[in-house]
This record gives C-alpha cells, structure tokens and sequence, in this order.
C-alpha cells in the first residue's frame, strides 16, 4: 500500500493561449482509491487524458512500478494496464455486450471471431463486477448506469491495474451510484487502484481514500482519509479569496420583468425551477458543468420543450412552442455554443445580424436593404466588431468578434431580457471586458439580464445576484455581499453554506 | 459574391461548349437547332429551379421525375377520359402537386423522416399510381387541345428575323427564373431558406419558423415538378405511365448542382441553375451532332459535372486559405 505504483512528476501541458498544467504530481499505491478534484478548467480531464495516452504531456514524467513509462497512445496505456473510462459512454449500441468490451481485441479461431470464447470471457469480467448482465443483451436495451458498467468491464477485460474514472456518476441514478460504490471497493481489495474524478464532494468522502486537488493546472494540495471534508476540499479548490474584480456600484432593481415558475426541464424532469429578474438587474447563475443551467436557459427560451411551468416578461405569458414568441415577448438568448446555435458561419456579418431582425420592417416580404445595412454599420460601431468589411463572412472573425456579432444580432431589436449562456468563452481579454461593460451598460439601460457563467471572477464580479445550481435545481440564492468563491463552490457541489462564513 | 463567380464559371463552360460544337458543325446554329435547344432547356430548367430550392434548404428531391409522369398522365386522363375541362384539369394538378409537396415537407419536418427515404418513396408511389391509373398504358391528347399543346410546342416569332422564333416554354422559363431569382435573392423567404440551409439550429434559436420554410420548399418543387410534367405531357403529345419522366429527377439535381448549389445546402443561384441546365442539353445536343457514339451520353455529362464540383472544391480552398491569411 506503502509503495507507489504510478508517480507522477512535473507534468505540464500548454494549448495555445492556455496553460492546463503547470508542474503536477501525482501518488498513487496499489488498491488506492485516489479522487482527483477541482473547479471547472482546473486540468483534471488535461491529466487523465496525458495518463491514458490521449494527449502527450510537453513536459514530466510518469513512472509505472519505479519504471520511466511513455503513453504515447491509448494502446500502449493500455498495455501498461492504464485504462480510461470517459464521462461520455463510448459504447456501439447496435452490439452485445460481449461485443463492446472486446471491440477491437476480439478473440479469434483461424481468423473468424470466436463466440463462444468472448461470451464465457466477457461473463467472467461481468460477475467480476457483480452485475446481472448478460454478455448476448444488446446495449442499446441497457439502462445508463448498465453501460456505465459494460464500460467498466472494458476496462478491467485489459487486465486494468489503473482505472481512472472521469465524472462517473453522472448519468447515474441514487442507486446505481451506491452499486458503483461496491464495485470501486471490491476493485480495491482486488488490487486495482482507481483514480476517481468527480465534481461531487459527497461521493468523494464516500469512495476516496485521498483526495488530490488541483486548482488552475497546478497541485493546489491532498487530504488524506481521516481529513476529507466537505470545507477542507472547497477551501483548497478555491484557494484564494477572489474579490470582485469589477467594482459595481449596486443598483435599484425595478419592476419584475422576467418571471420563471415551477419550470421543469426535461434534462431535469424532477425538479423545477422559479426565479424573478428585474429590470436593470444582473442575476448570475453558477454551478458545476451538467448542472443542468444550459437547459435552464434553452428552456426559458424556448428552444427545448418544457414540460411544466410559466414563463412570463413583464406580465405577459410566453407560449413554449418556439423561440418566434420569445423573441416577440422580448427575450434573447446568447448560447453558450455560438458557431452551432447563433451563427451561419458562412454567411456576411451583415445577413447575421440581421438573422433575427429582418422579419420586422420588411417591405411586402422583401429584405429592406437599406435599414440591414444601416442596422449593421450601427452595430459594427457600438459593439466595435474588427471585421474588413460587413460583407465578411463571420467564420473569418475572432472568437471575440463572432461573439460580438451574435450580440449585435439581438441588441438591434432591443430586448427587454437578455439571456447570456457562458458569453464569455473561448474570447480574448480585451473582448471579454467591453462585453461585460456591455452588459453592465444594457441593465443600466432596463434590460434584465439572467447569465450563466462557470468563471468565478466573472460570476462574483458582474452578478447583483447569484442563483446557485446543483442536479437541475436551484440549490440557493446569495446576494452580491455574501457571494464568494467559497459559497457559490458550497451550493454547487451540494453542501449547505457554512454558519461559520465569517463577514 | 462568389455565387456570381461561380455563376461567371458555368457560364463561361458553356460559351466553351456552344462555340467548340458550333465550330466543328454548321447545324448548331441552324434556327432549329437552337429552337430546339432553347425549349429543351426550358423543360428541364423549371423542375432544375424547384429542385434548387430543396438542395439550397440541405435536403433532396428524388421524386420529381415520377411526379412529372404522374402529371402527365392525370392531365390526359383527365382531359380525354374524364372530359374535363382544361381550367379545371389545370387546378386539379396544381392541388395534386402542392398535396405532394405538403406531404413530403410534413414528414420531413415534422416526423423528422430523411428526404432521401422520403422522396424516394415518393419515387415508387407516384409511378406506381400513374401506372394503376392508366392500366399502364399509353395516354394522350390525339389531334385536339391544339391550343393547350401551343403552351409546349409553340413558338412566339421575332419581328424581322424569319430563321428562328422563341419557344414558348423558354418565356414561361424566364418568368418562373425571374420569380424564383428574386425571392431567393431579395425576399426574408430566401434568407431564411440560405440560413437554415447552413444552419438549421442558429435558424432556429434566431427565432425563425425553419420548419415551415422548408416545407414551402417541398412545395414549390413538386409544383414546378407537376407543371413541369404538363408542358412534357403536351410536347410529347403521349405518356407512357412507366417511363415518361424517368431518371428526370437527376437531370434536374445534376443541373442544380451544376450550376452552383451544394448538397450540402444554403448554396446555389437560379441564374446558375438555368445555365447548369442549359449546358447539359447543349452537351446532348453536341454529341449528336458531332457524331459522337450516344452510348457515351451520360459517361460525357459524368464527367463534365465531375469537372465542375472538382474546379469548385479547388476554388473553395485556395479562397479559404486566402481569407484565413487576413482573418483580425
């Protein structure tokens, strides 16, 4: 237990513009559970896919029983007894169960797979598992948690000594995560270690035996067994007190504009959501990724079907049907994926910020040219779009002037509620900064903005008002005053808020 | 912007075309020939201009050719059989191809089918109804309808030039082009029909009823398909259910695609589509009169459109890499 199987030294890894990992090291001994945890962007995926020979690290090393190892492939990892099970399943499911797990090592008899051999073996690896599968059932018949552990079975079917988990619960039922709980434990007393990524606190004082946290690519420091507490491993993931970076001064809400009652997605069927947004005030919404925020949004909007629930803008109901009787009742939704929901990327800057504008003020079903072009040379203007020319197709811009084009497309109908779905990602600073005077300038003016946002700076430092979600619900509210890194991290990752939160 | 380049391109094709067949044969330009060329062009240019619109909203049409056969049929069915008169012989196949359209717009939008699974039905139906129709045999229009049939066949002469007159068809082609032209350029319709093509979910979050657009695309085409199938029917004076119309449908995708649209949809112009459509009867016309073996026929129109999607893709990259070299 003592002696480390895997040792992780100094790895580091740079995407452009980006530094994932900064020096990191990594302990793990044979049948220990290791959790690795840390906020949204902190280089936990970056290191397990260095470690399962996804990505190559540019620098560091990685020993494997005192031995210098190279992972330059998934095969190799493989062959080292490494193995990988993303949050995302990666199952055929027009296959049997047996079938997925030998997927490409299937075994053979002169060159023709042989059945009943992959059958007996993947059995083998099944009840190994303690599940009631059978190898012949189709996938695509199995529930997610069932998948879950056909992937599983994959991985142990390679003779896995080191599995890394990333996110596993998260399609899982109450149920099929305590399940998941036992298989992790009897893998450990068989041996294997696991390394175990998780976004939720609880499940981690559950299964970990350490636990590693990472905070902005770097090793932010471990708990051991008898330490693992919820405070003690958000006061490591947040690391430092994040003041708010933007001083604003606080408003006077005014009257209710957005109403949002017993709404329920159907991400979310369970749960249901009511909030207010008032004119001139920023209500920022935090959470975990899969939080269920993104849905929250699309649904409010009208874009995904909602199954329960009320939408009103200022006192008029807004029909589900279709994001046509949103935008009439005043809404805009920024979303968060901007080249597949917002753009035509081969289309002129000028015909996307039109895209929703010219159906008011045509001329007997005729674009009215001079006002789409008058429309575009304003926005280009006042949302300062760095493009050649407003014929310019948009998929030639920056990140930053794609996004601007996508909020000039709205600001021309002057929306009463603006929707904003991570508005600031993947954009350059200085983008960044005229977007949220932006935004400030549109709630000075009336707007009631609702955002969601995974960067805390920009959460703590834009919000008036910070709702927190956790599994599709709102898990609190916290006023501008009270909101830290350290609460909203409480709320999102399912704990209450400390009585001890000393002001 | 570079639709109209594209267009420059087919254009200059077949001005290639037209002046290497009229070097090597004095028939080419003989009235006749470019009579016949014109109202050929223009026969296959209208159901090439509904088909257009369909590839622009990124879906597909395989159902024309069979729609044409069954419009033909109904029409001299009606006529003859059933005695009708030709206005209401005329608005029974115009509501038989918008029923058509509407039904393959409904199941593509809304139950979410594939409009090549679609069309493809649609294929084999209307054959088959045609066939059933007429006990599969022969329908026509004999020696009356003299009038009707001018529609197809006539010609509008030209003052002071006794050689050539214009066909019929070619003027009702300009008219529907001019139509289709201008809606696709300068309507919302139009953007909406290139966005979707595109995009169809930044259409859509941008508040545009996108299913509705591209069911009035399946409309449009098996309207033109229909009234297509009419001026086929009246020119060739008889329909054979089981093969009048036949493969019609890919003559017009290749057209289309010929004259700039992209399967993969908010792509193409009319303009371009005629000329696309031209070129392939020119190049038919081409291989008779230079005596080339007519088995080669459609190897020839292959290739050429290979050639054309070939130059386009080339074109489409080296611009890419141009504008990636001053993207801000």
């Amino acid at each position: 237990m003592n002696r480390s199987l895997l040792d992780v030294r100094g790895l580091t890894k740079h995407f452009p513009g980006v530094r994932a990992l900064h020096n990191v090291d990594l302990l793990l001994g044979a049948g220990e559970v290791v959790a690795v945890i840390g906020e949204n962007g902190a280089g936990k995926s970056t290191l397990m896919k260095i470690l399962a020979g996804v990505q190559p690290p540019d620098a560091g090393e990685v020993r494997l029983n005192d031995e210098l190892i190279q992972t330059a492939t998934v095969r190799d990892a493989q062959k080292l007894g490494i193995a990988l099970i993303h949050q995302e399943l990666n199952l055929a499911d027009n296959l049997s169960v047996a079938a997925n797990i030998f997927l490409g090592r299937e075994p053979r008899r002169f060159g023709i797979i042989n059945f009943g051999k992959m059958r007996t073996d993947a059995a083998q690896v099944l009840d190994r598992l303690r599940t009631s599968i059978r190898p012949d059932t189709l996938v695509s018949r199995l529930t997610i948690g069932q998948q879950q552990m056909v992937e599983i079975a994959k991985a142990l079917s390679v003779d896995a000594r080191i599995l890394i988990m990333d996110e596993p619960t998260s399609s899982l039922s109450q149920h099929e995560t305590e399940q998941l709980y036992e298989v992790i434990a009897d893998l450990r007393d068989s041996g294997v270690s696991v390394i175990y990524i998780s976004h939720r606190l609880g499940e981690v004082r559950a299964v970990a035996d350490r636990v590693v946290v990472l905070r902005d690519g770097e090793n932010a420091g471990a708990l051991e067994k008898e330490d693992i507490t919820h405070d003690k491993m958000v006061r490591l993931m947040v690391g430092r007190d994040v003041t708010s970076l933007r001083d604003r001064e606080s408003t006077n809400p005014g009257e209710p504009l957005l109403h949002v009652r017993g709404l329920q997605t159907t991400a979310y069927p369970e749960q249901s959501v009511d909030l207010e947004v008032r004119a001139g005030e920023i209500v920022g919404i935090g959470g975990l990724v899969g939080a269920g925020r993104t849905e929250l949004l699309e649904t409010v909007f009208g874009v995904a079907a909602r199954r329960a629930g009320t939408v009103e803008v200022s006192g008029d109901i807004v029909r589900a049907n279709h994001p046509e009787d949103s935008i009439a009742s005043g809404m805009a939704l920024i979303p968060e994926d901007r080249k597949q929901y917002a753009l035509v990327l081969e289309m002129a800057v000028r015909a996307n910020l039109n895209l929703a504008r010219i159906r008011y003020g045509h001329r007997a079903g005729f674009v009215n040219r001079k006002s789409e072009s008058r429309t575009s040379v304003d926005m280009i203007k006042r949302l300062n779009v760095r493009t050649p020319s407003e014929a310019q197709p948009v998929q030639y811009l920056s990140g930053g002037n794609q996004q601007k084009v996508v909020l000039g497309k709205w600001l021309s109908l002057n929306p009463r509620v603006l929707l904003l779905d991570e508005p600031t990602r993947g954009i350059d600073v200085g983008s960044k900064q005229e977007i949220y005077e932006l935004v400030e300038q549109l709630a000075r003016d009336g707007a009631g903005i609702l955002f969601v946002s995974s960067e805390m700076e920009e959460l703590l430092g834009l919000a008036d008002r910070i709702l927190v979600m956790h599994d599709g619900a709102i898990a609190g509210e916290l006023a501008r005053a009270e909101a830290t890194e350290e609460s909203v991290m409480h709320l999102a990752t399912g704990a209450p808020i400390p009585e001890t939160a000393d002001v | 912007m570079s639709d109209v380049k594209k267009t420059l391109g087919i254009a200059g094709l077949l001005t290639v075309i037209c002046l290497y067949t009229a070097y090597n044969s004095s028939n080419f330009y003989s009235g006749n020939n470019i009579e016949n060329t014109l109202r050929w062009t223009a026969l296959f240019g209208i159901i090439s201009i509904g088909v257009s619109y369909v590839i622009i909203s990124g879906g597909i049409d395989l159902s024309i050719g069979s729609v044409v056969g069954l419009s033909g049929c109904v029409l001299a069915w009606l006529l003859t059989d059933k005695e009708m008169s030709v206005p209401a012989a005329m608005v029974t196949i115009t509501a038989m191809s918008i029923a058509i359209g509407l039904a393959h717009g409904l199941l593509i939008t809304k139950v979410g089918l594939q409009p090549f699974v679609v069309t493809l039905c649609g294929l084999l139906l209307y054959r088959g109804l045609a066939r059933y129709l007429t006990d599969d045999g022969s329908v026509g229009f004999g020696t009356g309808f003299t009038g009707l049939k001018s529609v197809a066949n006539g010609k509008i002469a030209i003052p002071f030039i006794e050689s050539f007159a214009v066909p019929t068809p070619f003027i009702l082609l300009i008219g529907l082009a001019l139509a289709a032209g201008t809606v696709l350029q300068f309507t919302i319709y139009g953007r909406y029909l290139f966005a979707l093509g595109r995009n169809e979910a930044a259409a859509r979050y941008s508040g545009i009823r996108t299913d509705r657009v591209v069911i009035l695309a399946y409309v449009f085409c098996s309207l033109l398909a229909g009234l297509g199938g009419v001026l086929f029917a009246l020119y060739f004076n008889s329909v054979q259910p089981s093969s009048t119309g036949e493969f019609y449908e890919l003559y017009a995708i290749a057209a289309a695609v010929l004259g700039g649209c992209s399967l993969r949809g908010g792509e193409g112009s009319i303009l371009g589509v005629v000329i696309g459509t031209a070129v392939m009867i020119v190049l038919k016309n081409a291989i008779n009169l230079l005596q080339i073996p007519p088995q080669l026929e459609f190897a020839i129109i292959g290739g050429v459109i290979l050639a054309g999607v070939i130059t386009d893709e080339v074109v489409r990259r080296m611009v890419a890499k141009r504008r990636a070299a001053q993207r801000v």
